[in-house]
């Protein structure tokens, strides 16, 4: 079973949010993700300052078996960029909510956050997969 | 879901996750599919290959028929166990399918057809050899298991029926031995040493799990696919088909044109199209720029579209991109040349190199 930290919030898509309580968020892809794709080989993370909306492609990430776009959560500004995964895509496959994480974005309304789907939610979505 | 083989329980015990495969149920990788790849080409890797197709041909009229309906020639094979791979091609020069066939002494040939071909394969055979004295029997009663690697063989040995274990031991490449129903080869589809083994099914699972006690690796189609990609070696289905032919696929070194009294089946159509001309070719290509080649992208030179990748994929020997692409007729670019390759929208710097990419645990392309 994969897992589903309970402080993140979560999207259709497998990717998870964390509230940074500075004002950015940070956002990746989630355990199950990883482990559907398998290897991660390439990660083409987005241009730190650029805007993005909700919902929009914005990185890729490409294992040894296909390529996934990766969607922004929410609205604003990508605030910063892991960098460390362009030499290290397996950074994702080993800790994906750690050091795997894919970009930190800066939300242009701060509540959107609370109305991302919580851990449970999720861990309900997975289960009907 | 699909039919399964005998070595499933196996592969669920393992944690494999399963994938449907020419019909079949089987395992894509166990875990990590970079880190099986890279254990055949530095140790030992194990594979089920028990959903390809053996088939016996026996009768007095086998050798007559297999040269009918191969492009290359049986008539070259004179060693009891010598192997020799092999298009069976449509009377317009398509590729059915791609085997190898073991020659087993007079009258009786042993031939190994893909999984998914496998029912269109056998009915294509028997029309062919209708009314002739020639037995084609499905060896659905045998498993195959594949073990690659430079340690392969070694590890493989004495796992061996007691008397095979010296004969598979002395094996030149691409030959085989048999004692009952074990068959040991000495061929894959890796671009490793190592054998492939035919034995009864129910011996199947014993023989996995004592090679994967002793430390050999658990390998899935994933890595088979990566590792025969990197051997530079085609895939049915991908890099050739029924509307592709050999001349187009990088197989012309398969192809038996002598004799020239040899009538087999799709000659007239090949010969035609070599007089013809302006035949598409497949080539190696190794990606300069970010991202990972798949198949079925547009390969470009000045923006203008020159082929298509058939193969593609990350190749973790050379920890780069490669694919195998098919370029059209006429289109003059060698081996060093610059093109791009558009993947996903984005035109993307990439480069010819002539195939294998990695063999024997060594890379066989300039990265530079």
């Amino acid at each position: 079973m994969s897992q589903v930290p309970s402080e993140l919030r979560y999207t259709k898509d497998h990717e998870w949010t964390r509230d940074n309580g500075d004002g950015t968020l940070t956002i990746g892809i989630t355990d199950h993700a990883q482990e559907a794709l398998g290897d991660l080989v390439f990660v083409e993370v987005p241009e730190q300052g650029r805007e993005v909306a909700a919902g929009e492609a914005c990185a890729v990430v490409e294992s040894v078996k296909a390529a996934s776009d990766i969607f922004s959560p929410l609205a604003g500004t990508v605030a910063e960029v892991n960098g460390a995964l362009a030499d290290a895509p397996e950074r994702i496959n080993e800790d994906p909510y750690g050091e795997g994480w894919i970009f930190k974005l800066s939300p242009s309304e701060g509540s959107a956050f609370a109305r991302l789907m919580d851990a449970d939610a999720y861990a309900r979505c997975l289960d009907d997969e | 879901m699909g039919h399964r083989t005998p070595l499933f329980a196996e592969h669920a015990r393992l944690g494999a996750r399963i994938v449907p495969f020419g019909g079949w149920d089987m395992p894509l990788h166990y875990g990590s599919q970079i880190e099986e790849h890279l254990a055949v080409r530095s140790q030992a890797g194990i594979f089920d290959v028990s959903h390809m197709r053996t088939l016996d041909i026996t009768g007095n009229r086998a050798r007559d028929l297999l040269r009918r309906l191969l492009a290359n020639d049986v008539a070259r094979l004179r060693e009891p166990g010598k192997a020799l791979y092999s298009c069976m091609l449509s009377e317009r020069g398509g590729v059915l399918d791609d085997l190898i066939v073991y020659f087993r002494g007079p009258d009786s040939y042993r031939v190994v057809v893909n999984a998914a071909t496998a029912d269109k394969d056998l009915a294509w055979m028997r029309t062919q050899a209708q009314g002739q004295d020639v037995a084609i029997q499905p060896r659905t009663d045998l498993a195959m298991i594949a073990i690659q690697g430079p340690e392969a063989r070694r590890r493989a040995a004495p796992h061996l029926p007691l008397e095979l274990r010296e004969p598979a031991l002395a094996l030149q490449p691409f030959f085989g031995v048999d004692d009952r129903d074990w068959f040991v080869a000495r061929t894959g589809y890796t671009g490793e040493d190592g054998f492939e083994i035919l034995l009864p099914a129910d011996q199947a699972a014993g023989l996995w799990r004592a090679l994967v006690a002793g430390g050999v690796v658990p390998c899935g189609l994933g890595a088979r696919d990566t590792l025969r990609l990197e051997a530079g070696m085609n895939l049915y289905g991908q890099d050739m088909d029924e509307d592709t032919n050999p001349l187009e696929s990088g197989l012309d070194w398969t192809l038996a044109w002598e004799p020239p009294d040899r009538d087999f089946i799709g000659r007239e159509a090949l010969e035609a199209l070599r007089t013809a001309g302006g035949l598409s070719h497949l080539v190696g290509l190794l990606l300069t720029g970010p991202g990972v080649l798949r198949a079925h992208q547009k390969v470009l030179v000045a923006g203008k579209e020159v082929g298509i990748t058939t193969s593609g994929g990350y190749a973790p020997t050379l920890r780069r991109s490669i694919a195998l692409a098919r370029l059209e007729p006429d289109i003059e670019l060698a081996s060093g040349d610059p093109c791009e390759v558009d993947i996903r929208g984005k035109p993307t710097a990439a480069r010819l190199v002539k195939p294998p990419f990695a063999r024997q645990g060594t890379i066989r392309i300039d990265l530079d």
